[in-house]
């Protein structure tokens, strides 16, 4: 399964360092303080924080994870493009970010302190910065183990060359150089995949040449078409590869999962803060929702296309297989694929696309996660404000710096937990889920109900987490043979697949820590006086007046238009 | 502080030129026989070349204005 890389490829590689390291080493000069290191002076144009909103996401674990959830789910993985993106991204921009940027915090847990309490915010700071660098390990582990199985790289020397790359250049250029070269990098990702989505749907004869391919492929107990779509099969969870049912994609995905990822992650919602104006914070998450809508072509389609290939012996195309279990390592479908259709040149564009998307990931994380030490952990609780604005500022850019650094550090301490226990990776991205749902509940209670408490909020956040987590230790998904899948504690419930699970634990999560905050909301006093909840909550917040623009610039048109187009993609691909 | 379409367009531009050129280079060589006998080189070089050269026109018609700017 190795590749061989030309020159040609490896040429493109280093281009493509040297003009991300470039824009790191260009922005250096600008980084005279803190708020310019952890903030980006909040300067950013709409559409380039918009586009660094989406590529913030594309990760490597969600790029490689969806083209292989294409292969194992069908078009259903579509949904996480759509329903668990779209109307979440909507809501973001129209009704929370006026709170979020008005109100000048800092980050999702400094919101949290001035709407509810220092501990609210302690708990989420500190939660928040652990499995921050923990998911930036995991993901730096992802890749180099597939660039030692499939291109026969070293994985330490593959580890620490692309962690000190993103090191370098978010250490120079800090938020700001973050969210430019995000934007290089969703522009990479995009183009070097795009002949992977043209060639592989060419070779099966266009989407009427993979309609008749799959069906062929189908297993009996599906109808024909189940892999080419997404809520036709929902209505029991036995009639579609996901093993969910439409109530369960609309809830658990649609609302939970995506409202408490797109909305209170502080790694995605941060490049919306980092926007020039309001305004422009306000468009920042429905520019990115444009794109992200389109991305199932180069990322999904694909991978459903892999799915004929493994089945057609004469395409001579087959997955890794897992030696313990016997199944294929979905993970890999997009490298091998790459492998399959691209000659060298193009390929060496396709496996910088890949990096690209590590890199944008990793840097989203460390650039959340300095900001959130710095600013929620070490000014909060170390080292306090000393008054004089101008040593207090060259203070926290050192300690903003040094944070990178240790960030970057730590996370390569953890790739390397990670490669001792490969199953520990499904296990922190289902945590990070269980801390997302309560969070979202939190925050939206805190900015349309005024009578929310902290001590409420508080109490929420913690039962909510801690429901998810007895949860998944008591219920297992079919066939899970580690304790990393659940059960740890006990038996009760069994999921037809992993994915039902997720769902199920963000839904009750969410549902446990709205109960939890309503209830203890009518039984504590709100000790914040309605005064400094001026900005933050809904009704005691004067309305914007849009301005004199033409419809489709603001930020109310530009969500009507994003919002037709999510309608139109959802019943063409029904 | 930066136009960011300085950089892409640039890297693009290369990355197209230099892709176009290897493909020129490389038509007979039988490499193509994975990517359905296409010679996706070529075409994406082009494509990277059109996208590159258009971020730097648009980079250099927002800037205008301002240089020429009379007052």
């Amino acid at each position: 399964m190795k590749v061989e890389l030309g020159w040609i490829d490896y040429l493109i590689m280093i281009i493509y360092f040297i003009f991300v390291l470039g824009i790191g080493w260009f922005l250096r000069k600008y980084m005279k303080n803190a708020n310019a290191f952890l903030e980006a002076g909040r300067s950013i144009p709409a559409w380039v924080a918009g586009l660094a909103f989406v590529s913030a996401n594309l990760g490597a674990l969600e790029v490689m994870g969806m083209c292989g959830s294409g292969a194992k789910y069908g078009m259903m993985t579509t949904h996480f493009y759509l329903i668990g993106a779209i109307p979440a991204m909507i809501f973001l921009a129209l009704f929370m970010m006026p709170f979020y940027y008005g109100s000048k915090a800092r980050s999702v847990p400094e919101f949290l302190k001035l709407r509810y309490d220092e501990k609210t915010r302690g708990l989420n700071a500190i939660l928040f910065a652990i499995m921050t660098v923990l998911a930036s390990g995991i993901s730096m582990y992802a890749l180099a183990i597939l660039m030692e199985k499939v291109l026969n790289w070293n994985f330490n020397i593959s580890l620490w060359i692309s962690a000190l790359i993103v090191l370098t250049y978010t250490y120079l250029g800090g938020l700001s150089s973050a969210i430019y070269n995000e934007v290089i990098q969703f522009f990479i990702i995009v183009i070097g995949l795009l002949p992977l989505g043209f060639l592989s749907l060419r070779d099966v004869g266009g989407w009427s040449g993979l309609k008749t391919h799959i069906a062929a492929i189908t297993p009996q107990h599906f109808a024909p078409d189940t892999y080419l779509t997404t809520w036709k099969y929902t209505g029991s969870a036995a009639s579609n590869p996901m093993g969910v049912e439409w109530y369960g994609v609309f809830f658990g995905l649609g609302l939970v999962l995506a409202f408490g990822y797109w909305c209170t992650n502080f790694l995605i919602v941060q490049r919306a803060f980092a926007a020039e104006s309001k305004t422009a914070a306000r468009k920042v998450p429905l520019i990115g929702g444009l794109p992200k809508m389109f991305l199932p072509f180069l990322i999904i389609v694909p991978g459903v296309i892999a799915l004929i290939l493994m089945s057609d012996p004469s395409k001579s195309f087959s997955l890794p297989v897992d030696a313990s279990s016997g199944k294929p390592i979905y993970d890999y479908t997009i490298i091998m694929l790459l492998k399959h259709y691209l000659p060298t040149g193009v390929l060496g564009l396709g496996i910088t696309a890949l990096l690209a998307s590590f890199m944008s990931g990793m840097a989203g994380n460390v650039s959340a996660f300095n900001t959130v030490w710095t600013y929620d952990i070490y000014q909060s609780y170390i080292r306090k404000r000393t008054g004089d604005d101008a040593s207090d500022d060259r203070h926290y850019l050192t300690v903003g710096r040094l944070a990178t650094v240790v960030g970057v550090l730590l996370s390569i301490a953890s790739a390397y937990i990670a490669s001792k226990f490969g199953n520990i990776m499904d296990f922190l991205q289902t945590i990070f889920s269980m801390i997302n749902a309560p969070l979202f509940a939190v925050i939206f209670l805190g900015m349309f109900w005024k009578r929310t408490t902290g001590h409420a909020a508080f109490t929420g956040l913690l039962t909510g987490f801690i429901v998810a987590l007895l949860h998944h230790g008591l219920t297992i998904p079919q066939g899970a043979t580690t304790l990393f899948k659940g059960g740890w504690l006990g038996h009760i419930h069994t999921y037809p697949v992993e994915m039902a699970q997720n769902f199920w634990a963000a839904i009750i999560a969410f549902t446990v820590a709205t109960v939890v905050t309503v209830t203890l909301s009518f039984a504590t006093r709100q000790l914040k006086p309605v005064e400094e909840l001026k900005g933050l909550v809904y009704s005691l917040t004067p309305h914007d007046i849009e301005e004199n623009v033409p419809w489709y610039k603001r930020p109310s048109g530009l969500a009507v238009i994003v919002g037709v187009i999510f309608i139109i993609m959802t019943i063409i691909f029904w | 502080m930066v136009d960011i379409r300085i950089p892409i367009g640039l890297m693009f531009s290369i990355f197209g030129v230099l892709i176009t050129l290897f493909g020129l280079f490389t038509v007979d060589s039988g490499i193509y026989q994975k990517s359905l006998g296409i010679n996706v080189n070529i075409f994406m070089g082009l494509i990277m070349l059109a996208f590159g050269l258009a971020m730097l026109w648009f980079a250099r018609r927002k800037r205008k204005p301002t240089n020429n700017n009379p007052i």
